[in-house]
């Protein structure tokens, strides 16, 4: 009988030359020293993938991409398909355990030197295939047809009409027709589910292939610096008398990774579940605060913090520049040393966008720039701030609140965070420098002027000038004291 | 496979065979296709039949390209699909005040849903005076608010204010709010609509 099994198994790869395949690809022999913890991430951001490819398909099944109806069918995926919550929430774990898993896959292979001869390709489309994950990111934020879909189309939008020339051209492209509606839902949903996935299979077989083809990098070391002329020859001895073969001796660890990958993207999305969708994607109702996903967060803080005038050029000359110097990266570092501990600029490198990528996604989570667009008809004002005022400085104190001056300043820390805190502001400035600031405005702040009475103004300044620390004297000004009628009394 | 193996010495042959001699001067290939069936292709007839077959399918590609191209950039067009579009009775804006208005997209599709609704804040300045800005924030397109209060449109983005004319007052914009133009017709407030406004194109 087993004899017979085992025919009928020959028969099959005979014709299918399974073994023949398996072995040239799995069972090629890899340096023993790139059986490694760190040589995990590629096989689990495509681990990912493959979830993401999984729950992407079943998703579709009840999906409808049509600006009328994706809402409710993702209201209907939600609570009424059996397993639908838990299906959306792995696709949306899914996507962001591979972002961040590709990440660190790119941070290793940067400090590894990987991307060095003969493995620039491999590098290359690598790149790509960042980028394409980054679309598929965008693009499936759009799929969650909501008010915050609806208006980072808006900023898209926004960005690309900062083209000169063809802005325009390009927004109509962007979002099939002059104004977002549901042939931007159709192109999206075409884009993420045929397009931008096609292309990740395509590049994915390419940068496995490229993997075959020239080896995966071996474990670094210091003083085995990359020479053109020898490095093929030098890998393939080292692969010939201390090599392994990758199945079944190497993947173990990929195999324990991707599997505690996949458990952990089924926890988040049983313990977090799925995202969304949020306020109903009607662009009348206009109180949405857009925030992007986590990917393109650093995006959004990076366009609040920028000086107006540099704007246009870092939004759209920066991607440029950044995929370009990443794509350029193989050709201009292309051998030499690979180990980190002698390559201090590389691991500054990954320092620095670490630092500043994730700075600005925190701000960005933060974002204390952005008004509080209901603090000043949700938040009372703090009651010890007004108790011992006189009628014209709690006149004062509902001017502030009426005004919605809270929307950007707190007073106890609570309200915006656009504007400083108001809580001592008679510690920082005078009458006269209250009275120039609500009139003229400065900083980030409008000119009150034409909106205020000079009655309001008055008591505003008024309250606002009993704004202060408990001990600390208000600010006074630093010339003219003797002349001023405003001299603080230091013995009282 | 067994009627074939007779053929192949003469394939074989044929080709060393032609070596020697130009391209031409072989006596089989004057005969062209009309000769015996079982003569081989002559190297030039080969050549002509690759170079025919892709030229038919370079034109066959072009004509399924050129039509595939022109409607995925159909959505490319330069002219302005501006309309004016009503937004009822002047007599519901009241002066001195700005209010919401709504105008359905001029390009909306039969399954646009609630997406085809563009809201717009309608200033009435004097009597026969109207203002009517885009809702998109200047600077990164979020909606912007208006603040009866302290007469102040602010953005819940990054803090753009602007003034009750549209003007820029604070925060990161780089302008003034879109405007819209608009007219009256038979007491009936027009805006022309029908175009998301960006700084390339501020309606």
């Amino acid at each position: 009988m087993n004899s017979k099994l085992r025919d009928i198994a020959l028969w099959f790869d005979d014709r299918l030359q399974i073994s023949k395949v398996w072995n040239a690809t799995a069972g090629h022999h890899i340096p023993k020293s790139s059986a490694s913890w760190f040589y995990v991430f590629g096989s689990a951001t495509m681990i990912c993938f493959m979830i993401q490819v999984l729950t992407g398909i079943c998703l579709a099944l009840i999906y409808q991409p049509s600006a009328e109806e994706a809402y409710a069918s993702l209201l209907y995926l939600n609570y009424e398909q059996p397993l639908g919550w838990l299906l959306r929430g792995i696709h949306y774990w899914g996507s962001n355990f591979m972002v961040a898993i590709m990440l660190m896959h790119m941070t290793q292979v940067f400090m590894f030197g990987a991307y060095k001869y003969p493995r620039e390709l491999t590098w290359v489309s690598g790149v790509i295939l960042c980028l394409l994950t980054l679309g598929m990111a965008f693009t499936g934020q759009v799929m969650r047809w909501d008010q915050d879909a609806y208006w980072g189309l808006g900023i898209g939008v926004a960005i690309m009409g900062r083209v000169p020339f063809i802005g325009p051209e390009l927004t109509h492209m962007l979002l099939g027709g002059p104004i977002i509606g549901g042939e931007t839902l159709s192109r999206f949903f075409t884009l993420h589910v045929f397009v931008i996935p096609g292309g990740i299979l395509a590049l994915l077989s390419l940068h496995l292939r490229m993997v075959l083809n020239k080896g995966i990098n071996e474990y670094p070391e210091v003083g085995k610096p990359v020479v053109k002329e020898t490095y093929v020859e030098e890998y393939e001895a080292q692969v010939k008398k201390d090599g392994t073969k990758f199945f079944p001796d190497a993947i173990g660890k990929d195999l324990v990774f991707g599997g505690i990958v996949i458990g952990l993207v089924v926890m988040c999305a049983i313990l977090f579940g799925p995202k969304g969708p949020e306020g109903i994607p009607d662009p009348t109702l206009i109180d949405a605060s857009p925030r992007p996903d986590w990917p393109f967060m650093w995006i959004f803080a990076l366009a609040a913090l920028m000086p107006p005038y540099m704007e246009t050029v870092v939004l759209l000359v920066g991607p440029v520049i950044g995929i370009g110097l990443m794509i350029a990266l193989p050709f201009y570092d292309n051998v030499g040393e690979k180990k980190w501990t002698i390559r201090p600029v590389s691991v500054l490198v990954v320092i620095m966008a670490a630092l500043s990528l994730g700075t600005l996604t925190w701000y960005g989570v933060t974002s204390p720039w952005s008004p509080e667009m209901e603090a000043w008809s949700s938040e009372p004002t703090p009651s010890h701030l007004l108790e011992g005022r006189t009628p014209l400085e709690l006149q004062g104190a509902m001017v502030l609140q009426y005004k919605q001056c809270r929307n950007c300043h707190s007073l106890d820390g609570i309200g915006g965070k656009r504007g400083p805190d108001l809580t001592d502001v008679a510690d920082r400035l005078t009458h006269d420098q209250l009275v120039r600031q609500v009139v003229q405005g400065g900083g980030n702040m409008p000119a009150y002027g034409q909106n205020l009475s000079p009655a309001e103004i008055a008591a505003l300044v008024a309250f606002m000038e009993t704004l202060h620390a408990d001990g600390r004297l208000p600010a006074q000004r630093a010339t003219n004291l003797q002349n001023s009628d405003r001299v603080p009394s230091l013995e009282n | 496979m067994s009627d074939e193996c007779p053929h192949k010495p003469s394939e074989e042959k044929t080709p060393s065979a032609d070596n020697g001699a130009p391209p031409g001067s072989h006596p089989c290939c004057c005969g062209g296709g009309g000769g015996a069936k079982k003569k081989p292709m002559s190297p030039e007839r080969r050549n002509f039949m690759l170079k025919f077959g892709m030229g038919l399918n370079v034109a066959a590609g072009a004509m399924i390209g050129i039509p595939i191209i022109g409607y995925l950039f159909s959505a490319f067009k330069k002219e302005s699909p501006q309309v004016w579009i009503s937004l009822g009775a002047v007599d519901q804006f009241e002066v001195g005040k700005i209010k919401m208005a709504t105008y359905v997209n001029p390009g909306a599709k039969p399954w646009d849903g609630k997406s085809s609704d563009i809201p717009c804040w309608v200033r009435r300045k004097s009597k026969t005076e109207f203002q009517i800005f885009a809702i998109n924030c200047t600077h990164l397109g979020c909606p912007v608010r208006w603040f009866e209060e302290s007469k102040l449109f602010l953005c819940p983005c990054h803090g753009g204010a602007y003034y009750e004319n549209g003007d820029h007052a604070a925060g990161p914009p780089p302008r003034g709010l879109y405007e819209y133009e608009n007219r009256i017709v038979k007491n009936e407030l027009q805006v022309k609509g029908g175009q998301i406004p960006t700084l390339s194109q501020p309606v």
